[in-house]
């Protein structure tokens, strides 16, 4: 039994379909408990209220660039052995990616105000991010705007490995650059700068529950693109016949 | 009850955008299955 078998449009169904209920069950449960704990945490003796917004940045911050990844993968499997599910599980993946990247985006510039005393700053995580966010868009309208399915397949491929070094250079900006206002990790596991306990687990249940909702998201997206395909190769059998 | 002091607008504000982005974003995602898999089930029963 090889991991190739489940490149199979048909053979995806079936698996996809038997994981889905426990993808949208564990994504529901975690997310929301993540975050309904998240909010009822205590507030931070230096930031307040503010750092219950933690977790919806590090989540959504987590995996934008790691959906972009996850994208650069299934685009490799697609250029290099010509999966379609490959192909279409990645552009299933674009959007989820666009909205956690805004969300990183939003949430860090409405935490900016009170705490830095600016909405945004062209520091080098904010400004990757925002390339990253535009990557995502752009790779959006290109998969739109290309009416061959494969040619669009190529062309985003491509697209997926150039913004890969945004992704890259997204997550590790801070270290490049220390001129920048963005703080480090957040979990880090340096002594005398671990997270408190009280903030760390419900960030973790925070960040699984965001794993899990994009689990599922991606599941139902690519789904709905084999669907797509299937019909429109139904449609052309027809009009051909 | 919660306590968010005089950063409650900015953490309920937080909290508003992203849950409402998140619910955009599942609404579309259901609502684009269903159609795609309402769409195929009628062509393959036409054809």
């Amino acid at each position: 039994m090889s991991i190739w078998e489940y490149a199979n449009p048909v053979k995806f169904m079936r698996l996809s379909g038997a994981v889905l209920p426990y993808a949208v069950a564990g994504a529901a449960i975690c997310t929301i408990g993540g975050l309904v704990w998240g909010f009822l945490t205590p507030q931070d003796y230096k930031q307040g209220a503010t750092v219950k917004i933690v977790f919806l940045h590090v989540p959504a911050a987590m995996m934008a660039i790691n959906i972009w990844v996850m994208m650069l993968a299934a685009s490799l499997i697609w250029l290099i052995r010509r999966h379609h599910v490959s192909a279409l599980a990645a552009r299933a993946a674009a959007p989820i990616g666009a909205v956690m990247t805004l969300i990183a985006l939003a949430t860090g510039a409405i935490w900016g105000q009170p705490m830095w005393g600016t909405w945004w700053e062209w520091d080098p995580r904010l400004t990757s991010f925002l390339i990253l966010l535009l990557f995502y868009i752009g790779y959006m309208a290109l998969w739109a705007a290309v009416e061959d399915p494969d040619s669009a397949a190529d062309l985003t491929g491509v697209l997926c490995l150039v913004g890969s070094v945004f992704a890259l250079l997204s997550r590790y900006a801070v270290l490049f650059w220390n001129q920048g206002l963005h703080q480090g990790a957040s979990l880090s596991v340096a002594p005398g700068e671990r997270m408190s306990a009280v903030y760390r687990y419900p960030l973790y249940l925070s960040m699984l529950g965001f794993f899990l909702l994009f689990l599922a998201l991606l599941l139902i997206r690519t789904r709905t693109e084999v669907r797509r395909r299937r019909l429109a190769a139904l449609q052309a059998r027809e009009t051909r016949a | 009850m919660i306590e968010l002091g005089k950063y409650a607008a900015t953490v309920l504000w937080s909290y508003g955008v992203s849950v409402a982005l998140l619910a955009a974003l599942i609404w579309q995602t259901v609502a684009a299955n269903a159609r795609a898999r309402r769409e195929l089930e009628r062509q393959e029963r036409n054809g």
